[in-house]
């Protein structure tokens, strides 16, 4: 998973699509995720780094990052493979 | 310290910045910026409360011109006056429908030295909203279908054929979003009224405005391009508040249109993407757009490369802006004494 080359991310989990014009404000859990995916992470990588340092088990994460997947789908944020 | 440009005298039209503003005041921002404040600006009005007329920090003077009905010949005798006054060295032109003549008047306005950049009245006719549809069939753009209205008869069949919504324009400006034929018939009669026949039903198409301002050498090329996407949308249709954007599809488009016209000035294309990523011309205007100060503050200052143009400079093509760069328009309540609107009433002089 990629998010385009071109979205501009910042800390505080402002998101800005420069091609559209879209911006989105996403919360701290999401912007961490989006910086780990910007910094070159995988998502298995960034899967196990949030069960290691979360409550949460691996099913429930499973279907969260779904959703999140198709989040980003709809934002238009994430490159198409 | 005096500049290049010291000296410089630019008469400027479009200077009513209110709700539905000319792009006069952006243009003078920037050659401001881009050619230095020791230019001279001659503002031109048509009324005497275009706000412009007042704001003497950007416009040295403004002379009152003849409106576009007066003709060509009023309006070059006004030119020839204002030009013995003030020793103008350019005119920038902002409005729609005063280009023709404008445009008509070049070759006066080169014999007595002074310089305009402008389309041809081919050009101009080609892109004109009653013939979009056509030059955009012929050149391979997309372009809303519409009917030409000269009658309710013409309305009937246009929503028959293009079903509500439907967009009904005027011939110069204005335009209106018609949900059902009673809304429709009322502004077609509110336009047919203001501006003449043909009104135009244009097919509605739904998605996101962008707008792409460029700057074309007359020579097949442009020398800037920037896109910007509306954020604030008024009731009117206009832009209050938009970001600059980077899509090589809009750069490419705007490629295309200069290589297939020459187009010789500035322009915008006004243009709508579709959920399924089309994009739509919706219209295309002959002058530069009322946000192009944004384009300057972007990175590429579009009159300023215009007046180098006019002026022979060799200007290299802008490459690249700032995308992510706001415009939030406001309102600004500016304060003249009587005597000052009396002085531009009664003298067309201020």
């Amino acid at each position: 998973m990629m998010i385009k080359k071109n979205i501009a991310t910042s800390e505080n989990g402002f998101i800005f699509n420069p091609a559209t014009g879209d911006s989105f404000s996403a919360n701290a859990m999401a912007s961490v995720i989006l910086q780990a995916i910007k910094g070159g992470a995988s998502s298995t990588e960034i899967k196990l780094d949030i069960l290691q340092k979360y409550e949460v088990n691996a099913e429930q994460l499973d279907r969260d990052w779904e959703d999140w997947i198709i989040q980003l789908k709809e934002a238009n944020l994430l490159e198409i493979e | 310290m005096a500049t290049n440009y010291f000296g410089l005298c630019i008469g400027v039209t479009g200077l009513n910045a209110n709700d539905n503003p000319g792009p006069g005041i952006a243009v003078i921002r920037a050659l401001k910026e881009g050619l230095g404040n020791d230019i001279r600006i001659i503002g031109l009005s048509y009324e005497s409360l275009e706000p412009g007329i007042y704001m003497h920090d950007l416009v040295d003077k403004t002379y009152q011109i003849p409106y576009p009905t007066a003709g060509i010949a009023a309006l070059a005798d006004r030119l020839a006056y204002i030009h013995d006054q003030e020793n103008l060295s350019m005119i920038i032109p902002n409005f729609d429908a005063e280009l023709h003549n404008f445009i008509k008047i070049v070759p006066e306005l080169i014999s007595i030295g002074v310089k305009t950049f402008l389309p041809s009245l081919n050009e101009l006719g080609m892109r004109d909203k009653v013939n979009l549809l056509e030059f955009g069939n012929k050149n391979g753009l997309q372009v809303p279908a519409d009917h030409k209205l000269f009658s309710l008869a013409d309305l009937q069949n246009a929503a028959e054929d293009l079903k509500f919504p439907l967009v009904i324009k005027g011939k110069f400006y204005d335009a209106y979003v018609a949900f059902n034929m009673e809304a429709a018939k009322k502004a077609f009669h509110q336009l047919e009224a203001t501006w003449g026949y043909p009104v135009i039903a244009q097919q509605y198409i739904k998605g996101t405005e962008i707008n792409v301002a460029a700057l074309g050498d007359g020579k097949g090329n442009n020398t800037g391009i920037v896109a910007m996407r509306k954020l604030y949308i008024t009731d009117k249709g206009k832009a209050w508040a938009g970001v600059t954007v980077e899509d090589e599809t809009l750069t490419e488009l705007a490629n295309h249109f200069a290589k297939i016209t020459n187009w010789k000035g500035g322009y915008e294309l006004e243009l709508m993407r579709n959920a399924d990523n089309e994009l739509f011309i919706l219209e295309i205007n002959p002058r530069f757009p009322a946000w192009i100060y944004l384009a300057a503050a972007a990175g590429q200052n579009h009159p300023a490369a215009l007046v180098k143009m006019a002026m022979g400079e060799e200007v290299a093509a802008f490459t690249e802006y700032q995308s992510g760069k706001l415009f939030i328009r406001h309102s600004w309540d500016q304060i003249i004494d009587i005597a000052e609107f009396q002085q531009m009433s009664a003298f067309g002089e201020l």
